[in-house]
Protein backbone atom coordinates (compact mmCIF):
# COMPACT_ATOMS: atom_id res chain seq x y z
CA UNK A 1 0.00 0.00 0.00
CA UNK A 2 1.71 3.57 -0.62
CA UNK A 3 1.10 5.47 1.81
CA UNK A 4 0.96 9.18 3.15
CA UNK A 5 4.87 8.15 3.97
CA UNK A 6 5.92 8.13 0.64
CA UNK A 7 4.55 11.24 -0.23
CA UNK A 8 6.75 13.12 2.49
CA UNK A 9 9.92 11.55 1.58
CA UNK A 10 9.36 13.18 -2.11
CA UNK A 11 8.73 16.26 -0.41
CA UNK A 12 11.67 16.71 1.85
CA UNK A 13 13.71 15.67 -1.22
CA UNK A 14 12.33 18.07 -3.44
CA UNK A 15 12.53 21.13 -0.84
CA UNK A 16 15.93 19.53 0.37
CA UNK A 17 16.91 20.42 -3.54
CA UNK A 18 15.72 24.14 -3.25
CA UNK A 19 17.56 24.60 -0.15
CA UNK A 20 20.73 23.21 -1.63
CA UNK A 21 19.82 25.29 -5.10
CA UNK A 22 19.06 28.67 -2.85
CA UNK A 23 22.45 28.17 -0.89
CA UNK A 24 24.08 28.91 -4.70
CA UNK A 25 21.93 31.15 -5.86
CA UNK A 26 24.36 34.39 -5.98
CA UNK A 27 21.26 36.14 -7.27
CA UNK A 28 20.03 36.04 -4.35
CA UNK A 29 21.14 38.88 -1.45
CA UNK A 30 19.00 36.85 1.46
CA UNK A 31 20.46 33.36 -0.42
CA UNK A 32 21.35 31.61 2.89
CA UNK A 33 17.92 32.85 4.66
CA UNK A 34 16.01 30.38 2.16
CA UNK A 35 17.98 28.36 2.28
CA UNK A 36 17.55 27.69 5.63
CA UNK A 37 13.71 28.45 5.38
CA UNK A 38 13.55 25.25 2.55
CA UNK A 39 16.03 23.13 4.54
CA UNK A 40 13.59 23.15 7.77
CA UNK A 41 10.62 22.41 5.72
CA UNK A 42 12.40 19.38 4.12
CA UNK A 43 13.67 18.33 7.79
CA UNK A 44 9.64 18.74 8.28
CA UNK A 45 8.85 16.22 5.71
CA UNK A 46 11.78 13.96 5.84
CA UNK A 47 12.53 13.83 10.00
CA UNK A 48 8.91 15.34 11.72
CA UNK A 49 8.10 12.03 13.12
CA UNK A 50 11.63 11.55 14.79
CA UNK A 51 12.16 14.86 16.37
CA UNK A 52 9.43 14.81 19.05
CA UNK A 53 7.02 17.52 19.80
CA UNK A 54 9.38 20.17 21.32
CA UNK A 55 11.75 19.33 18.13
CA UNK A 56 8.99 20.06 15.70
CA UNK A 57 7.84 23.08 18.54
CA UNK A 58 11.27 24.39 17.65
CA UNK A 59 11.39 24.25 14.11
CA UNK A 60 8.31 25.84 13.99
CA UNK A 61 9.74 28.99 15.58
CA UNK A 62 13.00 28.97 13.59
CA UNK A 63 10.06 29.28 10.77
CA UNK A 64 8.71 31.64 12.34
CA UNK A 65 11.53 34.05 12.90
CA UNK A 66 13.25 33.61 9.68
CA UNK A 67 10.16 34.99 7.97
CA UNK A 68 9.45 37.48 10.91
CA UNK A 69 12.57 39.25 10.65
CA UNK A 70 12.63 39.24 6.72
CA UNK A 71 14.98 36.88 5.95
CA UNK A 72 13.72 35.61 2.86
CA UNK A 73 14.53 36.99 -0.36
CA UNK A 74 13.16 35.82 -4.42
CA UNK A 75 15.48 33.37 -5.90
CA UNK A 76 16.70 34.18 -9.51
CA UNK A 77 17.53 30.80 -11.34
CA UNK A 78 18.49 31.02 -14.76
CA UNK A 79 15.17 31.17 -16.84
CA UNK A 80 13.77 31.91 -20.38
CA UNK A 81 13.60 35.46 -21.16
CA UNK A 82 10.04 36.77 -22.09
CA UNK A 83 11.03 37.06 -25.85
CA UNK A 84 12.23 33.22 -25.45
CA UNK A 85 9.12 32.60 -23.66
CA UNK A 86 6.98 34.02 -26.59
CA UNK A 87 9.00 31.96 -29.37
CA UNK A 88 8.84 29.40 -27.50
CA UNK A 89 5.14 28.97 -27.32
CA UNK A 90 4.99 29.55 -31.18
CA UNK A 91 6.93 26.50 -31.48
CA UNK A 92 5.33 24.19 -29.13
CA UNK A 93 1.71 25.75 -29.88
CA UNK A 94 -0.78 23.47 -28.07
CA UNK A 95 1.62 20.63 -27.05
CA UNK A 96 2.66 23.24 -23.52
CA UNK A 97 -0.84 22.40 -22.68
CA UNK A 98 -0.15 18.69 -22.24
CA UNK A 99 2.27 18.39 -19.31
CA UNK A 100 -0.45 20.63 -17.50
CA UNK A 101 -3.03 18.78 -18.11
CA UNK A 102 -1.39 15.77 -17.30
CA UNK A 103 -2.18 16.66 -14.12
CA UNK A 104 -6.00 16.54 -13.60
CA UNK A 105 -5.72 13.52 -15.84
CA UNK A 106 -3.58 11.30 -13.30
CA UNK A 107 -5.68 12.89 -10.04
CA UNK A 108 -8.87 11.60 -11.50
CA UNK A 109 -7.26 8.38 -12.51
CA UNK A 110 -5.75 8.28 -8.96
CA UNK A 111 -8.92 8.93 -7.41
CA UNK A 112 -11.95 7.49 -9.34
CA UNK A 113 -9.29 4.27 -10.47
CA UNK A 114 -6.66 3.62 -8.13
CA UNK A 115 -8.06 4.33 -5.00
CA UNK A 116 -11.07 1.56 -5.52
CA UNK A 117 -8.03 -0.78 -6.36
CA UNK A 118 -7.04 -3.97 -4.03
CA UNK A 119 -3.74 -6.08 -4.21
CA UNK A 120 -4.33 -8.93 -2.06
CA UNK A 121 -7.05 -7.74 -0.35
CA UNK A 122 -5.31 -4.18 0.59
CA UNK A 123 -5.82 -1.31 -1.02
CA UNK A 124 -3.43 0.26 -3.09
CA UNK A 125 -3.42 3.65 -1.95
CA UNK A 126 -4.05 4.58 1.79
CA UNK A 127 -7.94 5.37 1.54
CA UNK A 128 -7.84 8.52 3.86
CA UNK A 129 -5.17 10.15 1.67
CA UNK A 130 -5.49 8.62 -1.58
CA UNK A 131 -6.41 11.98 -3.35
CA UNK A 132 -3.26 13.41 -1.84
CA UNK A 133 -0.73 10.40 -3.08
CA UNK A 134 -2.71 10.87 -6.51
CA UNK A 135 -1.60 14.86 -7.03
CA UNK A 136 1.51 13.49 -5.73
CA UNK A 137 2.01 10.67 -8.33
CA UNK A 138 0.09 13.09 -11.20
CA UNK A 139 2.99 15.56 -10.06
CA UNK A 140 5.99 12.79 -11.06
CA UNK A 141 4.14 11.68 -14.01
CA UNK A 142 3.66 15.16 -15.73
CA UNK A 143 7.29 16.34 -14.79
CA UNK A 144 8.36 13.70 -17.01
CA UNK A 145 6.13 14.25 -19.67
CA UNK A 146 6.93 18.02 -19.71
CA UNK A 147 10.50 17.69 -19.77
CA UNK A 148 10.23 14.69 -22.71
CA UNK A 149 8.01 16.69 -24.54
CA UNK A 150 8.98 20.06 -24.18
CA UNK A 151 12.95 19.29 -24.44
CA UNK A 152 13.68 21.09 -20.62
CA UNK A 153 16.63 20.56 -19.02
CA UNK A 154 17.12 18.19 -16.49
CA UNK A 155 18.03 20.26 -13.33
CA UNK A 156 14.79 22.78 -14.59
CA UNK A 157 11.94 20.98 -12.53
CA UNK A 158 13.66 22.19 -9.14
CA UNK A 159 14.84 25.73 -10.78
CA UNK A 160 11.42 26.63 -11.59
CA UNK A 161 9.83 24.91 -8.39
CA UNK A 162 12.32 26.72 -6.15
CA UNK A 163 11.38 30.03 -8.28
CA UNK A 164 7.55 29.47 -8.00
CA UNK A 165 8.35 28.48 -4.33
CA UNK A 166 9.90 31.86 -3.42
CA UNK A 167 7.51 33.70 -5.02
CA UNK A 168 4.68 32.10 -2.61
CA UNK A 169 7.73 32.67 -0.14
CA UNK A 170 6.66 32.29 3.95
CA UNK A 171 2.85 32.61 2.69
CA UNK A 172 3.57 28.88 1.50
CA UNK A 173 3.88 27.74 5.36
CA UNK A 174 0.88 29.58 6.44
CA UNK A 175 -1.79 27.34 6.01
CA UNK A 176 -0.28 24.02 7.78
CA UNK A 177 0.59 27.10 10.48
CA UNK A 178 -2.49 28.01 11.38
CA UNK A 179 -3.85 24.11 11.58
CA UNK A 180 -1.46 24.02 14.43
CA UNK A 181 -2.79 27.21 15.79
CA UNK A 182 -6.62 25.55 15.52
CA UNK A 183 -5.06 23.00 17.63
CA UNK A 184 -4.01 24.85 20.27
CA UNK A 185 -7.56 26.68 20.35
CA UNK A 186 -9.07 23.34 20.37
CA UNK A 187 -6.51 22.59 23.51
CA UNK A 188 -7.44 26.05 25.21
CA UNK A 189 -11.35 25.35 24.64
CA UNK A 190 -11.40 29.34 22.52
CA UNK A 191 -14.23 27.80 20.61
CA UNK A 192 -17.01 26.74 23.32
CA UNK A 193 -15.93 29.75 24.79
CA UNK A 194 -16.74 32.03 21.56
CA UNK A 195 -20.34 29.65 21.11
CA UNK A 196 -20.95 30.24 24.92
CA UNK A 197 -20.59 33.88 24.35
CA UNK A 198 -22.61 34.07 20.72
CA UNK A 199 -25.53 31.85 22.55
CA UNK A 200 -26.39 33.30 25.91
CA UNK A 201 -26.54 37.43 24.78
CA UNK A 202 -28.40 36.29 21.86
CA UNK A 203 -32.06 36.46 22.12
CA UNK A 204 -33.49 33.88 19.66
CA UNK A 205 -37.20 33.22 20.59
CA UNK A 206 -38.11 34.25 16.46
CA UNK A 207 -37.67 31.82 14.08
CA UNK A 208 -35.71 33.63 11.34
CA UNK A 209 -33.93 35.57 14.14
CA UNK A 210 -32.39 31.90 15.33
CA UNK A 211 -31.71 31.06 11.22
CA UNK A 212 -30.12 34.67 10.85
CA UNK A 213 -27.76 34.00 14.12
CA UNK A 214 -27.06 30.93 13.39
CA UNK A 215 -26.02 31.29 9.90
CA UNK A 216 -24.23 34.77 10.91
CA UNK A 217 -22.59 33.17 13.62
CA UNK A 218 -21.18 30.20 11.43
CA UNK A 219 -19.50 32.69 8.72
CA UNK A 220 -18.12 34.98 11.48
CA UNK A 221 -16.75 32.10 13.46
CA UNK A 222 -15.25 30.72 10.24
CA UNK A 223 -13.30 33.89 9.84
CA UNK A 224 -11.96 34.03 13.26
CA UNK A 225 -10.85 30.21 13.16
CA UNK A 226 -10.10 30.09 9.58
CA UNK A 227 -12.05 27.09 8.67
CA UNK A 228 -15.52 26.03 8.79
CA UNK A 229 -14.89 22.91 10.27
CA UNK A 230 -13.78 24.32 13.08
CA UNK A 231 -16.71 26.26 13.20
CA UNK A 232 -19.31 23.93 12.09
CA UNK A 233 -19.73 21.83 15.67
CA UNK A 234 -19.75 24.84 17.83
CA UNK A 235 -21.99 26.97 16.56
CA UNK A 236 -24.47 23.29 15.82
CA UNK A 237 -24.21 22.78 19.33
CA UNK A 238 -24.41 25.49 20.74
CA UNK A 239 -27.87 26.89 18.07
CA UNK A 240 -28.80 24.65 14.88
CA UNK A 241 -29.36 21.21 16.90
CA UNK A 242 -30.87 22.53 20.99
CA UNK A 243 -33.05 25.92 18.60
CA UNK A 244 -33.51 25.35 15.04
CA UNK A 245 -33.87 21.91 15.11
CA UNK A 246 -35.18 20.39 18.87
CA UNK A 247 -37.49 23.43 19.73
CA UNK A 248 -38.25 24.60 16.33
CA UNK A 249 -38.50 21.64 14.73
CA UNK A 250 -36.27 22.21 11.32
CA UNK A 251 -34.84 19.79 8.78
CA UNK A 252 -31.42 18.43 10.26
CA UNK A 253 -30.33 17.83 6.70
CA UNK A 254 -31.12 21.24 5.41
CA UNK A 255 -30.23 22.58 8.65
CA UNK A 256 -26.54 21.41 8.67
CA UNK A 257 -25.63 21.52 4.93
CA UNK A 258 -26.94 25.21 4.82
CA UNK A 259 -25.01 25.94 8.06
CA UNK A 260 -21.83 24.44 6.51
CA UNK A 261 -22.50 26.54 3.38
CA UNK A 262 -22.96 29.92 5.44
CA UNK A 263 -19.00 28.68 7.13
CA UNK A 264 -17.65 28.61 3.65
CA UNK A 265 -19.38 32.06 2.95
CA UNK A 266 -16.75 32.93 5.87
CA UNK A 267 -13.87 31.43 4.46
CA UNK A 268 -13.82 33.83 1.17
CA UNK A 269 -13.32 36.45 3.29
CA UNK A 270 -10.79 36.19 6.14
CA UNK A 271 -7.23 35.91 5.85
CA UNK A 272 -6.70 32.87 8.17
CA UNK A 273 -8.36 30.27 5.63
CA UNK A 274 -4.20 31.11 3.63
CA UNK A 275 -4.37 28.47 1.33
CA UNK A 276 -7.31 29.49 -0.62
CA UNK A 277 -7.26 33.32 0.22
CA UNK A 278 -3.39 34.12 0.63
CA UNK A 279 -1.22 31.86 -1.15
CA UNK A 280 -2.82 32.31 -4.64
CA UNK A 281 -2.26 36.12 -4.16
CA UNK A 282 1.45 35.12 -3.59
CA UNK A 283 1.71 32.93 -6.20
CA UNK A 284 -0.23 35.22 -8.79
CA UNK A 285 2.26 38.65 -7.53
CA UNK A 286 -0.52 40.63 -6.83
CA UNK A 287 1.11 43.42 -4.35
CA UNK A 288 -2.15 43.26 -2.32
CA UNK A 289 -1.75 40.50 -0.40
CA UNK A 290 -5.97 40.62 0.27
CA UNK A 291 -6.55 41.18 -3.50
CA UNK A 292 -8.04 37.70 -3.37
CA UNK A 293 -10.72 37.82 -0.24
CA UNK A 294 -11.37 41.93 -1.62
CA UNK A 295 -12.95 40.24 -4.82
CA UNK A 296 -14.65 37.41 -3.20
CA UNK A 297 -16.56 39.46 -0.30
CA UNK A 298 -19.07 40.99 -2.76
CA UNK A 299 -19.67 37.40 -3.47
CA UNK A 300 -19.67 36.29 -0.14
CA UNK A 301 -22.51 38.44 1.32
CA UNK A 302 -25.30 38.33 -0.84
CA UNK A 303 -24.95 34.34 -0.90
CA UNK A 304 -24.41 34.76 2.66
CA UNK A 305 -28.04 36.37 3.16
CA UNK A 306 -29.33 33.77 0.29
CA UNK A 307 -28.48 30.82 2.79
CA UNK A 308 -30.40 32.79 5.58
CA UNK A 309 -33.27 33.03 3.21
CA UNK A 310 -33.03 29.05 1.85
CA UNK A 311 -32.20 27.72 5.79
CA UNK A 312 -35.93 29.49 6.98
CA UNK A 313 -37.72 28.85 3.81
CA UNK A 314 -36.56 25.08 3.51
CA UNK A 315 -35.92 23.56 6.56
CA UNK A 316 -39.33 24.45 8.33
CA UNK B 1 -11.86 35.16 28.95
CA UNK B 2 -8.46 35.64 28.57
CA UNK B 3 -8.30 32.64 26.36
CA UNK B 4 -9.94 34.97 23.54
CA UNK B 5 -6.41 37.67 23.95
CA UNK B 6 -4.89 34.78 21.24
CA UNK B 7 -7.91 35.20 18.91
CA UNK B 8 -7.63 39.44 19.76
CA UNK B 9 -3.33 38.81 18.73
CA UNK B 10 -4.85 36.77 15.57
CA UNK B 11 -7.20 40.29 13.94
CA UNK B 12 -4.71 42.60 15.62
CA UNK B 13 -1.92 40.94 14.13
CA UNK B 14 -2.95 40.64 10.40
CA UNK B 15 -5.11 44.08 10.39
CA UNK B 16 -1.62 45.57 11.24
CA UNK B 17 0.10 43.51 8.25
CA UNK B 18 2.64 42.07 11.28
CA UNK B 19 4.14 38.89 9.06
CA UNK B 20 0.97 36.54 9.71
CA UNK B 21 4.08 33.35 10.77
CA UNK B 22 5.04 35.69 13.78
CA UNK B 23 1.29 36.43 14.18
CA UNK B 24 0.39 32.76 14.22
CA UNK B 25 3.30 31.93 16.43
CA UNK B 26 2.33 34.85 18.92
CA UNK B 27 -1.17 34.00 18.79
CA UNK B 28 -0.33 30.75 19.72
CA UNK B 29 1.36 31.14 23.60
CA UNK B 30 -1.26 33.99 24.46
CA UNK B 31 -3.71 31.41 24.43
CA UNK B 32 -2.04 29.02 25.74
CA UNK B 33 -0.30 30.62 28.21
CA UNK B 34 -4.12 32.28 29.56
CA UNK B 35 -4.98 28.67 29.38
CA UNK B 36 -2.75 27.58 31.72
CA UNK B 37 -0.44 25.57 29.85
CA UNK B 38 3.64 26.47 30.63
CA UNK B 39 6.01 27.89 27.65
CA UNK B 40 7.33 24.55 26.69
CA UNK B 41 3.88 22.86 26.75
CA UNK B 42 2.47 25.46 24.26
CA UNK B 43 5.35 25.00 21.68
CA UNK B 44 5.32 21.19 22.28
CA UNK B 45 1.15 21.12 21.58
CA UNK B 46 2.01 22.95 18.28
CA UNK B 47 5.08 21.44 17.07
CA UNK B 48 2.84 18.18 17.36
CA UNK B 49 0.09 19.79 15.53
CA UNK B 50 2.39 21.44 13.09
CA UNK B 51 3.68 17.86 11.83
CA UNK B 52 0.33 15.92 12.03
CA UNK B 53 -0.39 18.81 9.60
CA UNK B 54 2.33 17.89 6.95
CA UNK B 55 -0.07 17.46 4.52
CA UNK B 56 -1.42 20.70 3.80
CA UNK B 57 2.18 21.89 2.68
CA UNK B 58 2.94 18.57 1.09
CA UNK B 59 0.47 19.92 -2.23
CA UNK B 60 3.68 22.24 -3.43
CA UNK B 61 4.93 19.29 -5.02
CA UNK B 62 3.34 19.87 -8.12
CA UNK B 63 5.37 23.58 -8.13
CA UNK B 64 8.20 22.25 -10.66
CA UNK B 65 5.76 20.94 -13.55
CA UNK B 66 4.29 24.29 -13.40
CA UNK B 67 7.49 26.04 -13.41
CA UNK B 68 9.02 23.60 -16.54
CA UNK B 69 5.78 24.84 -18.54
CA UNK B 70 6.24 28.23 -17.74
CA UNK B 71 9.37 28.30 -18.93
CA UNK B 72 8.68 26.67 -22.09
CA UNK B 73 5.60 29.16 -22.68
CA UNK B 74 2.91 27.80 -21.59
CA UNK B 75 1.46 31.42 -19.90
CA UNK B 76 2.32 33.48 -23.12
CA UNK B 77 0.59 30.44 -25.75
CA UNK B 78 -2.60 30.07 -23.24
CA UNK B 79 -2.91 34.44 -23.99
CA UNK B 80 -2.33 34.35 -27.44
CA UNK B 81 -4.57 31.41 -27.79
CA UNK B 82 -7.70 32.90 -26.18
CA UNK B 83 -7.07 36.35 -28.13
CA UNK B 84 -7.72 34.46 -31.52
CA UNK B 85 -11.12 33.61 -30.19
CA UNK B 86 -12.71 36.90 -30.70
CA UNK B 87 -15.91 36.26 -29.18
CA UNK B 88 -14.57 35.43 -26.55
CA UNK B 89 -14.50 37.85 -23.31
CA UNK B 90 -13.28 37.59 -19.95
CA UNK B 91 -17.12 37.35 -18.29
CA UNK B 92 -18.32 34.72 -20.08
CA UNK B 93 -14.91 32.62 -20.05
CA UNK B 94 -14.59 32.63 -16.12
CA UNK B 95 -18.50 31.68 -15.82
CA UNK B 96 -17.55 28.81 -18.09
CA UNK B 97 -14.29 28.04 -15.54
CA UNK B 98 -16.87 28.62 -12.74
CA UNK B 99 -19.34 25.89 -14.05
CA UNK B 100 -16.35 23.67 -14.38
CA UNK B 101 -15.32 23.80 -11.40
CA UNK B 102 -18.42 23.24 -9.77
CA UNK B 103 -19.30 20.71 -11.67
CA UNK B 104 -16.35 18.66 -11.29
CA UNK B 105 -15.90 19.25 -7.61
CA UNK B 106 -19.83 17.83 -7.09
CA UNK B 107 -18.02 14.53 -8.51
CA UNK B 108 -15.61 14.52 -6.38
CA UNK B 109 -12.67 15.68 -8.53
CA UNK B 110 -11.75 18.91 -6.12
CA UNK B 111 -7.99 18.14 -6.80
CA UNK B 112 -7.91 18.27 -10.47
CA UNK B 113 -8.12 22.30 -10.88
CA UNK B 114 -6.67 24.79 -8.35
CA UNK B 115 -4.91 27.79 -7.85
CA UNK B 116 -1.32 26.41 -8.71
CA UNK B 117 -2.05 24.14 -11.04
CA UNK B 118 -4.66 25.69 -13.34
CA UNK B 119 -5.06 29.07 -12.59
CA UNK B 120 -1.54 30.83 -12.45
CA UNK B 121 -0.54 28.53 -15.51
CA UNK B 122 -3.72 28.95 -17.94
CA UNK B 123 -6.68 30.34 -16.24
CA UNK B 124 -5.62 33.66 -15.25
CA UNK B 125 -3.13 34.13 -18.57
CA UNK B 126 -6.02 33.34 -20.67
CA UNK B 127 -8.19 35.80 -18.70
CA UNK B 128 -5.97 38.34 -19.09
CA UNK B 129 -5.27 38.08 -22.73
CA UNK B 130 -9.18 37.93 -23.26
CA UNK B 131 -9.30 41.11 -21.70
CA UNK B 132 -6.25 42.44 -23.79
CA UNK B 133 -7.79 41.43 -27.10
CA UNK B 134 -10.74 43.60 -26.58
CA UNK B 135 -9.53 46.51 -24.84
CA UNK B 136 -5.76 46.48 -25.57
CA UNK B 137 -2.84 46.36 -23.09
CA UNK B 138 -3.61 45.66 -19.95
CA UNK B 139 -2.12 48.15 -16.94
CA UNK B 140 -1.39 47.08 -13.28
CA UNK B 141 -4.53 47.85 -11.88
CA UNK B 142 -6.60 45.94 -14.68
CA UNK B 143 -4.05 43.19 -14.38
CA UNK B 144 -3.87 41.90 -10.82
CA UNK B 145 -8.10 42.79 -10.94
CA UNK B 146 -8.52 40.38 -13.54
CA UNK B 147 -6.11 37.96 -11.54
CA UNK B 148 -7.80 37.89 -8.74
CA UNK B 149 -11.05 37.51 -10.22
CA UNK B 150 -9.78 34.26 -11.69
CA UNK B 151 -8.85 32.79 -7.94
CA UNK B 152 -12.19 34.32 -6.14
CA UNK B 153 -13.89 32.10 -9.27
CA UNK B 154 -11.97 29.03 -8.43
CA UNK B 155 -12.43 29.01 -4.57
CA UNK B 156 -16.11 29.76 -5.18
CA UNK B 157 -16.54 27.34 -7.38
CA UNK B 158 -14.76 24.90 -5.46
CA UNK B 159 -16.38 26.01 -2.19
CA UNK B 160 -20.07 25.94 -3.68
CA UNK B 161 -19.08 22.54 -5.58
CA UNK B 162 -17.78 19.98 -3.36
CA UNK B 163 -20.45 19.82 -0.98
CA UNK B 164 -22.84 17.94 -3.25
CA UNK B 165 -20.35 15.04 -3.35
CA UNK B 166 -21.54 12.64 -0.80
CA UNK B 167 -18.12 11.56 0.77
CA UNK B 168 -16.49 14.86 0.55
CA UNK B 169 -14.79 15.73 3.91
CA UNK B 170 -17.48 18.21 5.20
CA UNK B 171 -20.43 15.87 4.89
CA UNK B 172 -18.82 13.11 6.79
CA UNK B 173 -18.45 16.02 9.38
CA UNK B 174 -21.70 17.14 9.19
CA UNK B 175 -23.11 13.02 9.29
CA UNK B 176 -20.23 12.19 12.34
CA UNK B 177 -21.84 15.20 14.36
CA UNK B 178 -24.94 14.33 14.10
CA UNK B 179 -24.58 10.65 15.06
CA UNK B 180 -23.11 11.95 18.19
CA UNK B 181 -26.27 14.14 18.76
CA UNK B 182 -28.53 10.91 18.06
CA UNK B 183 -29.59 11.95 14.43
CA UNK B 184 -28.88 9.16 11.91
CA UNK B 185 -28.70 11.17 8.75
CA UNK B 186 -28.31 9.95 5.23
CA UNK B 187 -24.92 11.87 3.60
CA UNK B 188 -27.17 11.96 -0.06
CA UNK B 189 -30.12 14.61 1.75
CA UNK B 190 -26.93 16.63 3.23
CA UNK B 191 -25.59 16.79 -0.60
CA UNK B 192 -29.44 17.49 -2.40
CA UNK B 193 -29.38 20.29 -0.20
CA UNK B 194 -26.37 21.85 -0.54
CA UNK B 195 -27.85 22.17 -4.27
CA UNK B 196 -29.55 25.08 -3.53
CA UNK B 197 -26.96 27.13 -2.67
CA UNK B 198 -24.56 26.28 -5.27
CA UNK B 199 -26.92 27.16 -7.85
CA UNK B 200 -27.25 30.91 -5.88
CA UNK B 201 -23.58 31.30 -5.68
CA UNK B 202 -23.48 30.59 -10.03
CA UNK B 203 -25.91 33.30 -10.40
CA UNK B 204 -24.16 35.87 -7.84
CA UNK B 205 -20.86 35.28 -8.55
CA UNK B 206 -21.81 34.51 -13.23
CA UNK B 207 -23.73 37.94 -12.51
CA UNK B 208 -20.72 39.38 -10.75
CA UNK B 209 -18.51 38.52 -13.32
CA UNK B 210 -20.60 39.87 -16.24
CA UNK B 211 -20.58 43.37 -14.44
CA UNK B 212 -16.68 42.74 -13.58
CA UNK B 213 -16.46 42.35 -18.11
CA UNK B 214 -18.78 45.15 -18.65
CA UNK B 215 -17.02 47.52 -16.52
CA UNK B 216 -13.62 46.74 -17.84
CA UNK B 217 -15.02 47.52 -21.50
CA UNK B 218 -16.58 50.89 -19.94
CA UNK B 219 -13.03 51.82 -18.50
CA UNK B 220 -10.91 51.05 -22.11
CA UNK B 221 -13.80 52.67 -24.09
CA UNK B 222 -13.22 56.02 -21.99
Amino acid sequence: MIKLGAVYVLAGLVFGAFAVLSAMDRNNRKRFGNAAFWALVAASFLAGDYLGDLGNGVLVLALALIAGLGLLGLGEPATTSREERQALAERFGEKLFIPALTLPVVVAFGVLVLKPATIGGAPLLDPKQATLISLALAAVIAVGVGLILLRQPLMSPLQEGRRLMDTVGWAALLPQMLAALGAVFAIAGVGELIGQLVTSYIPMDARLTAVAVYCLGTAGFTMIMGNAFAAFPVMTAGIGLPILIKQFGGDPAVVASIGMLSGFCGTLMTPLAANFNLVPAALLELPDRYAVIKAQIPTALPLLIANVILMYVLAF
Amino acid sequence: MLTLLGVAAVVVGFAIRLNPLLVVVIAAFITGLAAGLSPVEVLKAFGKAFNENRFVSAAYLILPVIGVVERAGLQERARTLIGRFKGVSVGPFLIVYLAFRQITSALGLTSIAGHAQSIRPMVAPMAEGAVEARTGPLNAETRQATRAMASATDNIGLFFGEDIFIAIGSILLMVGFLATAGITIDPIHLSIWAIPTAIVAFLIHGGRLLVFDRKLRARAGA
